[in-house]
C-alpha cells in the first residue's frame, strides 16, 4: 500500500477507520479540532476519544454544485452514539428518495488523490447500513 | 417618556436590488441623509455614529460616510457581526446613549452584494503539491465539501431538515410555502428587490441551491442601505410634538451569541442564541409574543424562518409547522410574519438587513405603510442572526405619544 494521509488530523486510518474527538476531561463536551480550552467549562485538559463509527442522520442537505456536469453531495450532521459529527453521504444516490432523516449510516473512506510524491489523501463519509 | 427610554427618531431604507451606478459610500450616505430628514435633525445633532459594511469591514465605512455627509469630530465605530452587522450598529449607539456618552446618535449599515453568488466561510487552506497538514484540523486540502458545507444555503437547509428530524412534519413543499407566503407580500412593497408573485409550482421548480431550499427560498444578494437615527427619552422631550408622534420606542435591544450547546460546532445551532435573545427581550420590554402585531424575522432561507416562529416562542416548542399551517403568518393571521416580503424577495444586502427589518416595524407603528398597512400596529418585533454566530432581536411600540 503506498503512502496515505488522513484529510484531516481527526480521522484515524488504518483497519478500522474511525474518527477521534478532543474530549475535556472536566465536561466531557466533544471536538473535532485543536483546542486552547473547552468552549463549554472553560477546562484546559483533554483526552483523545474514539467516535463509535456508526450513526443515524439528524440533518442533510443535497448541494447542487455550481460547476457544471459535478455531481450534488450530500453534507450532513450524523449523531454518532450521542456525539454530532459532519461528514457527506456517500455511496448512494444524491436524492431525497436514497437519503432521509434518521437512516443510518457507517464511517467509509474516500480515496482524495495523490501529491506529486505519491502519497494519497484519503477522506471519510458516511454510507448507508442496509 | 422616562428619561431613560430609547426611540427610533429618524429611519431609513433605501431601495434594494441591483444600484450598479451607486457605490456603497453613495448608498449609506442616501439612507443615513434620509433617516436624518425623517428625524428632523442634522449631523451636528449626532452624538455618535455606529457604521457596518460587512464585505469592506476593513475599509472605516463610518469615516468614509462621514467624508461626504458631515465631519462633526464625534467617535465612529465601525462594526461587523456578520448579518447581524446592522443590529449591531443600533446596538451600539444604544449602548453609548443609555451610557450617557451623548444624547443621540446614527446607526448605518450597507452593503454591495448583486451578483454575489452563495456565500459562505472561508476556502480554507492553500493547493499545495504535497498534502500538508494545516489549521486547526490538520487539513491537507480544503475541506468544503469534503467534510459537509460551510456554504450558507447548506447550513440553514441542514437547520431546517433538523428541526423536521427532531419533530416531524416538514416537507419540501411546506419549506416552499413559506416563501410562497413570502413572496406574496413582496408585491406591495416597493422597495424589496423582487417583486413578484410566485406560485407554490414555480418555487418548487426553480433550480434547487440546496435541497429543500431552491433559488426563491434563498435570500436575494442586493445593493442597499438602511440608517436609524437614535435619541434618548430625555432629549425627545425636548423636541417638537410632530417629532415625539412619529417617534417609535425601542422597548427592548439585545444582542446575543450562542452559547455552548452538543453539536453547535458542527452544525452552527441558530436556536439557542435566538431564544435567549427573544426570552431577554420579552422580559425586558414587558411584552409576551402573543402581543405582537407583527414580526421580521430573518428568513435568510425558507428553512430558517420555520424554525425561528418557535425560537422567537411565536408558537408552543415544537409548533412551528402546526403554527405556519394554521395560517398565523400570513398578512391576515394572528401573527404576520415578514409582511415586507422578507429577505427572500426584500432582498439581503447584509449590514443593512438589520436595520431595514426595524425600519418595516417602524414604518407599521407609525401607520405609514400603505397598502401593505397591519391595521392598528402597535407593538413589533425585529429579529436578525448572522453566523458565527450573532443575534439581535428588537421590540419596538407605537409612540402614543
Amino acid at each position: 500500500m503506498s503512502n496515505q494521509i488522513p484529510l484531516v488530523e481527526y480521522l484515524v486510518l488504518g483497519d478500522e477507520p474511525h474518527l477521534v474527538a478532543n474530549e475535556c476531561t472536566s465536561c466531557g463536551a466533544r471536538f473535532f479540532d485543536r483546542r486552547n480550552a473547552c468552549a463549554s467549562c472553560f477546562g484546559t485538559a483533554f483526552a483523545k476519544v474514539d467516535i463509535p463509527a456508526e450513526g443515524e442522520v439528524r440533518a442533510f442537505t443535497i448541494v447542487t454544485p455550481w460547476m457544471p456536469g459535478t455531481e450534488p453531495y450530500v453534507p450532513a450532521v450524523v449523531d454518532c452514539g450521542g456525539t454530532s459529527v459532519r461528514g457527506n453521504v456517500v455511496n448512494t444516490t444524491p436524492d431525497a428518495e436514497h437519503v432521509t432523516l434518521g437512516m443510518k449510516v457507517r464511517l467509509t473512506t474516500v480515496q482524495l488523490g495523490a501529491d506529486s510524491a505519491g502519497t494519497e489523501a484519503i477522506g471519510y463519509g458516511f454510507e448507508p447500513i442496509n | 417618556m422616562a428619561n431613560d427610554d430609547l426611540w427610533i427618531l429618524g429611519i431609513n431604507m433605501t431601495k434594494f436590488g441591483k444600484h450598479p451606478d451607486k457605490d456603497v459610500v453613495d448608498l449609506a450616505s442616501e439612507a443615513a441623509m434620509a433617516a436624518l430628514a425623517d428625524a428632523g435633525v442634522t449631523m451636528a445633532d449626532m452624538g455618535v455614529l455606529a457604521a457596518g459594511n460587512l464585505m469592506g469591514a476593513a475599509a472605516g465605512v463610518g469615516q468614509q460616510l462621514q467624508k461626504q455627509i458631515g465631519q462633526t469630530g464625534i467617535p465612529v465605530f465601525n462594526v461587523a457581526n456578520a448579518c447581524a452587522t446592522g443590529a449591531t450598529a443600533i446596538r451600539t449607539v444604544i449602548m453609548a446613549i443609555k451610557a450617557g456618552e451623548c444624547e443621540m446618535g446614527l446607526a448605518v449599515g450597507v452593503e454591495k452584494l448583486s451578483g454575489a453568488g452563495m456565500l459562505g466561510a472561508g476556502m480554507g487552506v492553500a493547493a499545495s503539491d504535497t498534502w500538508t497538514p494545516t489549521g486547526r484540523f490538520g487539513a491537507v486540502s480544503t475541506l468544503e465539501g469534503k467534510t459537509g458545507t460551510d456554504m450558507m444555503p447548506g447550513v440553514f437547509a441542514q437547520v431546517g431538515m433538523e428541526y423536521g428530524h427532531k419533530y416531524g412534519g416538514t416537507s419540501f413543499e411546506l419549506f416552499a410555502r413559506i416563501s410562497e407566503k413570502n413572496h406574496r407580500n413582496s408585491t406591495l412593497n416597493p422597495l424589496a428587490a423582487i417583486q413578484k408573485d410566485m406560485s407554490l409550482e414555480q418555487i418548487m421548480n426553480e433550480p434547487m441551491i440546496a435541497y429543500p431550499n431552491t433559488r426563491a427560498m434563498c435570500s436575494a444578494n442586493s445593493d442597499g442601505a438602511a440608517a436609524a437615527v437614535i435619541v434618548s427619552g430625555e432629549k425627545l422631550r425636548t423636541l417638537s410634538s410632530q417629532q415625539q408622534k412619529r417617534a417609535v420606542k425601542i422597548s427592548a435591544s439585545v444582542l446575543t451569541s450562542d452559547p455552548y450547546e452538543e453539536g453547535c460546532q458542527i452544525l452552527p445551532n441558530v436556536n439557542t442564541l435566538t431564544r435567549l435573545a427573544a426570552k431577554q427581550a420579552y422580559e425586558l420590554a414587558g411584552i409576551g409574543p402573543e402581543d405582537l402585531d407583527l414580526v421580521e424575522l430573518h428568513d435568510c432561507f425558507a428553512t430558517a424562518e420555520l424554525v425561528h416562529y418557535d425560537n422567537l416562542m411565536l408558537c408552543p416548542e415544537g409548533g412551528a409547522v402546526d403554527f405556519f399551517n394554521s395560517g398565523a403568518t400570513w398578512r391576515d393571521g394572528s401573527t404576520p410574519v415578514n409582511v415586507s416580503g422578507g429577505l427572500e424577495s426584500k432582498g439581503h444586502p447584509i449590514a443593512a438587513t438589520g436595520i431595514a427589518n426595524i425600519w418595516e416595524i417602524c414604518h407599521h407603528l407609525r401607520g405609514e405603510a400603505g397598502p401593505r398597512q397591519i391595521e392598528g400596529a402597535k407593538v413589533g418585533l425585529a429579529h436578525v442572526i448572522g453566523l458565527g454566530s450573532a443575534c439581535g432581536v428588537h421590540i419596538l411600540e407605537k409612540s402614543g405619544l
